[in-house]
């Protein structure tokens, strides 16, 4: 299996980090890190631009995380219609910045910019695989 | 202060919701305006520079068969996409053409059809502007990122929802006295704060609509220009940046960083500031873009955006006028047309034909323009 499970719609059907989709199954959303320099990248990057090595370690996102900013969207592309409206929003996760959705069931007038909040991996019916977010 | 390049001719087709006509014609609109304006034959050009974003298209590879409709074949001919600021990067190659000693002439020319797809379609073709691998897959779409930097902006600052809605205001009471604008209505600020929600806190009035129209911007040499044109208009300096595409990567959602790198560079190559702008254009596909734009270009401190709107500074009348032909908010924003469109007016501006929109004694302008959600961000300074 490759990179189509992520999310309700994938774009990318391989990558050489398609251990990410591994990690949801295994119930974490994981970033990698440069073994040489130490830089940390998510989204995970199997290339270090900073050193130009490949030698990267799987790491799964530990604690809680802030809301950096967010939007409730009233319109969706194609393929998404059934889901809106939903709310997107950037988290700052262990020093990394991680864009995602809220759960659906958290209303959006009861977010701010700096709410603590926990990632939750989300397993579809139909056999993909993401993650959201939810209020600490 | 550089003068090496000029701006000799300068055309835009009307921008219309459903052009009645294929891309061919449309293209051949601004173009036919802009040769009338330089007064200059095919004979003369050296090259041209189609400027699309090509996912709307349906035509593959549209720079030889607009080359080739505009009568601008044998000579070479290619396209230059970088989204939404695809016709300045295309202003950019043409300069460095010129420079080079490659091309005395050179046409650059945008364009977009939009409504050969649907509007949700094109909501889908912009969601991919993104990262498809790990944005596009959570049903983003651009009026949610440049929301997600308004929330940015009003959370750091404090600015608010009716800040945004007195650039629209401002906006639309120019775009009535456009005649090539898509939206010519007036809009109250109850009316921008009562439009219905789009992506919080972004509402309808907040963002541009999609549209179909074409620009053609004619440069040439220093040299070549002061033999062919009475009024050229040089390029006084230009800047030129990128960000993370993934927002994730990005330092700020107050602001583009790539906007403000552009700004600095240009500033530095004609060696002026913002305050020595007389009238500038930005790219204002939504309220809040303008907004960044006020501080990323130095017309306001960070922050202190909110203020140049609310006292009306950014008005003709003002101390800083922008946007005073609608911007996109009035006019449309199609896409591949779109810098060109405000290359053109700052054109019309420094040579004092702008008409009812003329700011008095205009000598030098500025056009921002920003590909995606500040993932390229090109700023051009102009001077008669
Ligand atoms: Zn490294």
């Amino acid at each position: 299996m490759g990179f189509e499970r992520f999310g309700s719609k994938s774009f990318t059907s391989q990558a050489k980090v398609a251990e990410f989709v591994d990690y949801l199954d295994k119930g974490e959303l994981a970033y990698t890190k440069c073994r040489t320099c130490s830089q940390a990248y998510f989204p995970p990057r199997a290339d270090c631009a900073n050193c130009l090595g490949n030698d990267m370690e799987w790491i799964a996102f530990k604690g809680n995380g802030k809301i950096v900013t967010f939007t409730h969207t009233m319109y969706a592309p194609t393929g998404f219609e059934a889901d809106a409206p939903y709310t997107i929003v950037v988290v700052e996760l262990d020093g990394l910045k991680v864009l995602g959705r809220m759960n659906k069931e958290v209303p959006v007038d009861t977010l701010s910019v700096g709410m603590s909040v926990k990632v939750e991996i989300v397993k579809l019916p139909d056999g993909q695989v993401t993650y959201e977010f939810l209020p600490a | 202060m550089p003068k090496d390049v000029a701006v000799v001719g300068v055309g835009q087709s009307a921008f219309v919701r459903g052009y009645p006509g294929s891309i061919r014609e449309l293209a051949f609109e601004a173009f036919r305006e802009a040769m009338q304006d330089a007064a200059i034959t095919v004979k003369d050009v050296g090259a041209s520079i189609v400027c699309s974003a090509p996912e709307y298209d349906k035509q593959r590879t549209p720079s030889g068969l607009i080359a080739e409709y505009l009568g601008l074949i044998p000579q070479p001919t290619f396209i230059v996409e970088n989204v939404c600021s695809s016709s300045t990067s295309g202003i950019r190659v043409a300069y460095s053409l010129i420079k080079s000693g490659l091309h005395d002439v050179v046409v650059v020319l945008g364009f977009q059809k939009m409504s050969e797809i649907t509007s949700q379609d094109s909501q889908e073709r912009m969601g991919r502007g993104a990262d498809i691998m790990f944005e596009s897959p959570f049903g983003t779409l651009m009026p949610a990122y440049y929301a997600m930097h308004a929330r940015g902006h009003f959370s750091k600052y404090g600015s608010t929802e009716e800040d945004l809605a007195l650039i629209r205001v401002k906006a639309a009471g120019y775009g009535v006295l456009n005649e090539k604008a898509v939206y010519r209505k007036a809009v109250t600020l109850e009316q921008a704060m009562e439009a219905g929600p789009v992506c919080s806190p972004l509402k309808v009035f907040d963002c541009c609509a999609n549209a179909d129209g074409a620009s053609c911007v004619i440069l040439a040499s220093a040299d070549k220009a002061k033999e062919i044109s009475k009024e050229p208009v040089y390029i006084l300096g230009m800047g030129a940046a990128s960000a993370p595409m993934n927002v994730t990567g990005r330092s700020t959602f107050s602001g583009l960083d790539c906007a403000k790198l552009a700004g600095q560079e240009a500033y530095e190559m004609a060696g002026v500031g913002p305050q020595d702008i007389d009238v500038a254009e930005v790219h204002d596909c939504f309220t809040i873009a303008e907004m960044m734009a006020y501080e990323a270009l130095g017309f306001a401190e960070p922050g202190k955006g909110p203020e140049l709107i609310r006292n009306r500074e950014t008005y003709k009348e003002g101390k800083i006028p922008v946007n005073v032909d609608g911007g996109l908010l009035s006019k449309g924003h199609p896409i591949g047309a779109t810098g060109g469109s405000q290359v053109r007016t700052i054109v019309l501006q420094l040579r004092d034909k702008a008409g009812a929109i003329q700011v008095p004694g205009a000598e030098i302008g500025l056009v921002h323009n920003i590909g995606g959600v500040g993932i390229y961000g090109n700023v051009i300074i102009f001077g008669r």
